[in-house]
């Protein structure tokens, strides 16, 4: 696979100093530049740590935001039972419209690697891999890992695996299951990693941005993490921003600020603004309700959605109904293949939607993807089809009016010509080996 | 001695016979193209032991497993021979209500 690098602006938030980017400095961040910096900082009490991660509140950065701390803590306990465990440092990104983990890992491998050694040493991991479908990625993970001394990792064994990109490589039973010898597909649960993962084992699959705030916390301590975030989403997150006819940039944004704030930053007018496509193709659209909504797990999970993986897209000039069409359509031609209830559901919710878009669809062809989108949530071994069901049920939720007016053929901007795009808001072109 | 038994369903192999939610229906629920999902956890006390074994063993993909029987413990509280599961549900009102894409 190669990529193609199109033009990615990097900017911190006003105020707000970053912890993730590194804004002034370009290409990849040297082992000296870091170490002086202050990482790599020598963990003398990995239990100490375990309990400023857990006060920290610090949540996954890879979509479904679970406690970092319980992550860590159940392997850990295996460990304590005599268990080997393994950590997986999860950087297939999968998420077109996100691109914060490759720039993560191209750009700061080494955060990333203090990350993944000091979760290591919480867990006691016998075995570390950095999973990535991203050759650059993969490239400065290799790179830097050649600079590091190895009693960095300690007795930790640490490896680099590069596999083909696809939207449920990521998934974390996927990574196990390719890990383990098996295609990037995920597996129906239970069990999940932490009961049986790599080898068996119990294992930790983090998303890389995850176990890039660990060196913060190690360093200045759960408070200082609080510092800025909200009580129930800590912290900074690295968001993909996309959209509204701009190029694509990447922000470093407190939980809780304002997504007025985003949009004046951005360059964007809120009256030209539509609604939005959150958390990359996977958490659905929010209308234009989103204009007086803060960006935290808790406000956009009221509005019908989530903030997932940080990726944001902007819609102004683009049908919502469009838009959904063409996610849907993505959903149908990449899921795994594997669960009956999505390979069929997502065609189906696909085949609505562009009649839709088409002024082809009936009242009965909403209402059946109306009970689509509710009774086929949670019938899939990963989120693919729940994925579908957000886009669907957002869709149906947030924009009546839209689907109203598609129903009698009456959109505007689809009739001059629809929005329909294989990869919409895609941050870079990808070819395929 | 046991009070039942413990089940799962791996829906990747699930072919859609349907034969599962003929003998168990308060087990299997089928999707409109026939494929099934689990209702419940997988818990299935005794009085349904036969009917869920003959889904199981009907199975024509083997998608139902077994997973040990499910016995009472000395305190009285049930409990099952598989993996108790220490760590939560991703899907749970503590973090991303509808995202159980865990990457």
């Amino acid at each position: 696979m190669t990529t193609t690098a199109t033009e990615l602006a990097i900017a911190v938030w006003p105020d707000c100093a970053p912890r993730l980017l590194r804004p002034t400095q370009a290409g990849p961040e040297e082992l000296g530049e870091y170490v002086q910096a202050g990482g790599y900082r020598p963990l003398t009490d990995p239990d100490a740590l375990l309990e400023q991660v857990d006060l920290s509140g610090l949540l996954g950065r890879g979509g479904a935001a679970f406690p970092m701390g319980t992550k860590l803590r159940t392997v850990r306990d295996a460990a304590r039972r005599g268990t080997d465990t393994v950590i997986v440092a999860n950087g297939e990104e999968g998420e077109p419209a996100s691109v914060k983990d490759r720039w993560l890992l191209r750009n700061r491998p080494h955060l990333v690697l203090d990350g993944l050694r000091l979760a290591a040493a919480v867990v006691n991991a016998s075995r570390a891999v950095v999973y990535v479908s991203d050759e650059p990625s993969a490239t400065a993970v290799n790179s830097a890992l050649s600079q590091l001394d190895s009693q960095v990792f300690g007795a930790t064994d640490v490896s680099v695996l590069l596999v083909e990109p696809t939207y449920v490589a990521g998934e974390e039973t996927a990574a196990v299951r390719r890990i383990n010898g098996g295609p990037a597909k995920p597996t129906d649960k239970p069990p999940r990693p932490f009961e049986e993962g790599v080898s068996g084992l119990p294992t930790t699959v983090s998303n890389v941005e995850t176990l890039a705030n660990l060196p913060y916390i190690h360093e200045h301590g759960s408070q200082t993490f609080r510092a800025v975030g909200t009580p129930m989403s800590p912290g900074t997150f690295l968001a993909t921003v996309t959209g509204a006819g701009k190029p694509p940039t990447l922000y470093e944004i407190p939980h809780g600020a304002p997504v007025s704030e985003l949009l004046t930053l951005h360059g964007v007018a809120a009256d030209s603004v539509n609604g939005v496509l959150m958390g990359g193709y996977f958490a659905g659209l929010v209308n234009t309700d989103i204009l007086d909504a803060t960006l935290d797990h808790e406000t956009i999970r009221r509005l019908g959605s989530g903030l997932g993986c940080g990726a944001i897209s902007i819609l102004t000039d683009d049908c919502p109904l469009a838009v959904a069409a063409s996610v849907l359509s993505y959903f149908d031609r990449e899921n795994a293949g594997q669960c009956g209830s999505c390979f069929n559901g997502t065609a189906a919710m696909a085949a609505v939607t562009s009649a839709l878009r088409d002024g082809a669809a009936t009242q009965e062809d909403v209402t059946r993807l109306e009970r689509w989108s509710v009774v086929l949530r949670g019938r899939g071994a990963c989120g693919t089809l729940d994925g579908a069901t957000n886009v669907a049920a957002t869709l149906l939720r947030q924009f009546p009016q839209l689907v109203a007016s598609h129903l009698a053929d009456d959109c505007p901007s689809c009739r001059a010509g629809a929005f329909n795009e294989a990869r919409p808001y895609e941050v870079e072109a990808v070819a395929r080996r | 001695m046991s009070d039942g038994l413990k089940i799962r369903l791996d829906r990747t192999l699930c072919d859609g016979f349907g034969i599962c939610a003929k003998h168990a229906p308060q087990y299997f629920s089928l999707d409109d193209w026939g494929y099934a999902s689990l209702i419940g956890d997988g818990t299935v006390p005794e009085k349904d032991r036969d009917a869920v074994m003959r889904a199981l063993l009907d199975c024509p993909v083997h998608a139902i497993i077994y997973m040990g029987e499910h016995r009472p413990s000395n305190d009285g509280t049930a409990r099952h021979d598989a993996n108790e599961a220490p760590e939560p549900s991703p899907n749970t009102d503590d973090n991303e209500a509808i995202s159980e894409f865990v990457r």
